[in-house]
């Protein structure tokens, strides 16, 4: 298959690498591939990768986007991967002002992923590692069978966003030293300074010095918990503890590993989204687009951007809020002065010409993530201007309606839902509970009950790893649950 | 290059299809599940498997929406939309679900199943005209100028005469440039149809069997639709009497006792003769069943029926045997042994499982009439 670039493509390639380049852009290498509609919905349902190990849930997406396609529901028009080459799909039918501005959109995407903090740690040569992944799988398939390693495979996914996406930035070793001091307490066992060795026995007498050992003792017993503290990662626990074969383990630290490699993109979904899309539109509008294009360009541009009712669009968020903070940096609109003053007609003229709009959005794209993004830019004013509101759910009614619009309000829960990707925060407590060997997960619950039906299939899953029953500690409707899996069979008490 | 994911495909429609992995299967959102929404609109959600994961219970957590409405308006946030989807944004928390209207389901049908257009009986055909403004014209009058396409067409000029100036961008169109919304006439069948829905409700029809029942009733109602104007639909149950009843007793109803199939092709008779006027009405009768009956002679009164009175009033008769564990298909085969294959007003057909159900309407609507 031919996937090089037409002269034509080319120029327009070089042309916009260059403005992108002018404009301060700071990418990796990108290698353009052009593929056909069928070869664009298989790549995108691999996630961009074009090896990757045998697994259904990939030929489901390929058949979702395949049938989008067909009913002219949905059409992908870019994908690009973090790796370094970046390698990015162009689709053949598009017409060249679709390819341009999807050139443009990819310069600022790999520009993030070269320079943005969260991105820091990331393989920059997945491609290679999917593919070797791919061929570890496949060798496991074939000594103990598709079936068996594939299930294995959706035992492991069910878990898979028990991860921590901090993990990659926290320094090792902290454990060792610990420990150490542990050590030094045990030699002392509790006794009493003495300085006249002939009162010893008056001060320490026998009896004492027992129940003090009986008392670190136990204490030890407590610390030498596993874990000592709750632990995020639920799939490195079981990595080290869960009873696996050799295989287990590879497939299950390969799902482990690919899960780490997308959490950057699901932390900066808005941010990524919003900063490629404010660099094809300016790059394009001011540079690259003939006027023949213009109308084109600005229907494409316009369906990127569509904000559906009741639906808030990350691109569109994310580029109003860049083009917001550069606007307001440009003006100085912003600080104790600025945030002090009553007057908004004085507010809206502000203009302190202070020129500092784009270095300070290239600055936000080097350190911040989806949730410092919302949390530190947008403003009341953001809010009413895009109209937006919370939702909640209405059992009287039966339907979701909208609650509220006040700038608060609104800014908590996009925080909530970015909080953790959206996730719950589920942690291992205890791996040895009530000493029967059995795991135990602890929901921390923070105002959201889980979905119980989902729940309970997830505990069976970890418990097929875990190998004993598995044990979680949650809140349902304001009263503390544990739910049980073992031997095949729910239950749940109160506690 | 990208070999793997055509068998990652293959192995998931064996899942879906329940061929491998039996414990995927009660994950399977099915696709033949169509919820009708509002009047003119359906969701049909694609099979999808979700791995469960630990997630939060949807209604207590709400989320940010955007537009207007003041609190405790109703957000249709139920309802996720992929609009143009880019790589990786399936969050795999909602099933995927794809709105269509009614027609656009049709017309995928149609195209799949390659039905011809019905062409409605005999000389008693009215046609209506409606005329809808979809079309663009180069003349008309000015209440009807369509902006948008006259700016266009000015831009495009000016840019291709050279006289459009970037920097000084005033477009002024010129008479040629106007164009005008036109209105496209719509010739439409005026006659009216009636569906007759006859079910054998007897004790060896099962939930499986109705559910396929339900199925093709929803996807024959669905293309007649499209094809009739005004379609009436009227659902007769029987065992061994027979009666009239509604939509959702028709397809929930399950009695036991024995079968007399004569009873509801009499029902179904009287109907027509009561209300549907055969030079008016285009007339079809589909009659689901296992193909048990009580007894060769109440079959021989079937078939009297059927020749006297219900295939001379009707453009087809349907009939469709819907495979079940107790059912003998007797009935099918006496149809078939009396009428043949290629009879021009009876169609027979079985359905063996969900699977056959789209075989089975291609048998029914296939021949256009």
């Amino acid at each position: 298959m031919d996937t090089s670039l037409p002269d034509e493509l080319r120029e327009a390639r070089d042309a916009i690498r260059k403005y992108a380049a002018d404009f301060g852009l700071d990418f990796f290498d990108v290698i353009f591939e052009m593929v056909d509609y069928d070869e664009m919905n298989s790549l995108a349902a691999l996630e961009g990768f074009p090896v990757r190990y045998p697994h259904w849930r990939f030929g489901m997406s390929y058949d979702q986007l395949s049938k989008g396609y067909e009913w002219g529901l949905q059409k992908i028009y870019e994908m690009v991967i973090n790796t370094n080459p970046s390698y990015a799909y162009l689709l053949k039918s598009n017409p060249l002002v679709d390819q341009k501005m999807v050139m443009a959109h990819v310069y600022g995407h790999v520009d993030f992923f070269k320079n943005n903090f969260w991105f820091s740690r990331t393989n920059r040569k997945m491609l290679d590692s999917m593919a070797n992944h791919s061929v570890r799988i496949r060798r496991y398939m074939d000594e103990y069978g598709q079936e068996v390693v594939e299930s294995f495979i959706d035992q492991c996914l069910s878990i898979e966003n028990l991860i921590d996406p901090h993990l990659p930035f926290q320094e090792k070793g902290v454990d060792q030293k610990k420990l150490e001091t542990e050590q030094q307490q045990e030699a002392q066992v509790g006794k009493i300074r003495v300085d006249r060795p002939y009162m010893e026995s008056f001060i320490n007498p026998k009896e004492f010095l027992d129940e003090q050992k009986k008392r670190f003792d136990e204490k030890r017993k407590e610390s030498k918990k596993i874990p000592p503290e709750p632990q995020k990662d639920v799939l490195q626990f079981l990595l080290q503890y869960a009873p696996l074969e050799s295989w287990q383990s590879d497939v299950l630290s390969i799902v482990r590993e690919e899960a780490y490699y997308f959490v950057p993109q699901r932390q900066t979904k808005i941010m990524n989204e919003g900063w490629a899309s404010y660099w094809h539109s300016k790059i394009m509008t001011q540079k690259a687009l003939r006027d023949s294009e213009i109308i084109d360009f600005a229907h494409n541009h316009a369906g990127t951007l569509v904000m559906q009712p009741g639906r808030v669009n990350p691109y569109k968020i994310g580029i109003e809020l860049f083009r917001d903070i550069e606007d307001r940096w440009n003006r100085g609109a912003f600080g104790k002065e600025f945030e002090e003053c009553q007057d908004n007609e004085e507010k809206v003229r502000w203009d302190k010409k202070l020129g500092k709009g784009r270095e300070k959005i290239f600055q936000i794209r080097r350190v911040d993530n989806d949730i410092t993004f919302i949390d530190n830019y947008i403003t009341p004013e953001f809010v009413e201007r895009f109209k937006l509101y919370t939702y909640e759910f209405n059992r009287r009614t039966n339907q979701f309606e909208i609650a509220e619009r006040d700038f608060k309000k609104v800014k908590e829960k996009l925080l909530g839902q970015l909080t953790n990707m959206g996730q719950p925060f589920i942690m291992v407590t205890d791996g040895n509970f009530e000493n029967r060997g059995e795991l135990l997960l602890w929901h921390h619950h923070q105002g959201v009950d889980l979905d119980l039906r989902w729940a309970k299939e997830t505990l069976a899953s970890v418990s097929k790893i875990w190998g004993r029953p598995v044990n979680l500690q949650t809140e349902i409707e304001n009263q503390k649950k544990l739910l049980v899996y073992s031997k095949g069979e729910f239950s749940e008490k109160a506690i | 290059m990208i070999h793997g994911v055509k068998q990652d495909h293959s192995r998931f429609r064996n899942i879906v299809k329940g061929k491998i992995k039996e414990d995927l299967k009660k994950y399977v959102t099915h696709g033949e599940l169509i919820a009708r929404k509002g009047k003119n609109h359906v969701s049909v959600p694609m099979p999808q498997i979700e791995i469960p994961q630990f997630r939060f219970g949807q209604k207590q957590q709400g989320g940010v929406g955007h537009g207007n409405g003041k609190a405790g308006d109703p957000v249709g946030a139920g309802d996720p939309q992929e609009g143009e989807g880019k790589a990786g944004e399936q969050e795999g928390q909602h099933s995927l679900e794809v709105d269509l209207t009614l027609e656009e389901l049709a017309e995928i049908l149609g195209e799949q199943l390659e039905l011809p257009k019905i062409e409605p009986r005999g000389s008693k055909t009215i046609r209506s005209q409606t005329d809808r403004y979809t079309g663009i014209a180069s003349n008309g009058p000015e209440s009807l100028k369509h902006f948008r396409r006259t700016y266009k067409e000015a831009l495009k000029r000016q840019i291709a005469t050279g006289t459009y100036d970037a920097d000084n961008p005033i477009i002024i169109p010129t008479r040629k440039d106007r164009k005008y919304r036109s209105w496209k006439s719509d010739v439409r069948q005026e006659n009216s149809a009636v569906i007759i829905y006859m079910m054998d409700v007897s004790g060896s029809m099962g939930d499986e069997q109705k559910e396929i029942v339900r199925t093709e009733a929803f996807w024959i109602d669905t293309w007649l639709r499209s094809q009739y104007k005004g379609i009436e639909t009227r659902y007769i149950i029987h065992d061994a009497t027979a009666r009239e009843v509604d939509e959702d007793t028709f397809f929930k109803t399950r009695e036991s006792g024995g079968t007399l199939i004569s009873s509801a092709y009499k029902l179904c008779e009287k109907m027509i003769q009561m209300d549907y006027a055969p030079a008016d009405w285009n007339i079809y009768p589909f009659h689901f069943s296992d193909g048990d009956n009580w007894s060769g002679e109440d079959t021989r009164l079937c078939l009297d029926i059927l020749n006297k009175s219900l295939l001379p009033t009707s453009n087809v008769f349907c009939y469709g045997q819907v495979e079940s564990r107790y059912g003998s298909g007797q009935f099918f085969k006496d149809l078939l042994e009396t009428y043949g294959k290629d009879h021009e007003r009876v169609i027979l057909s079985k359905i063996e499982n969900k699977e056959g159900i789209l075989g089975s309407i291609k048998d029914f609507l296939g021949k256009g009439k």
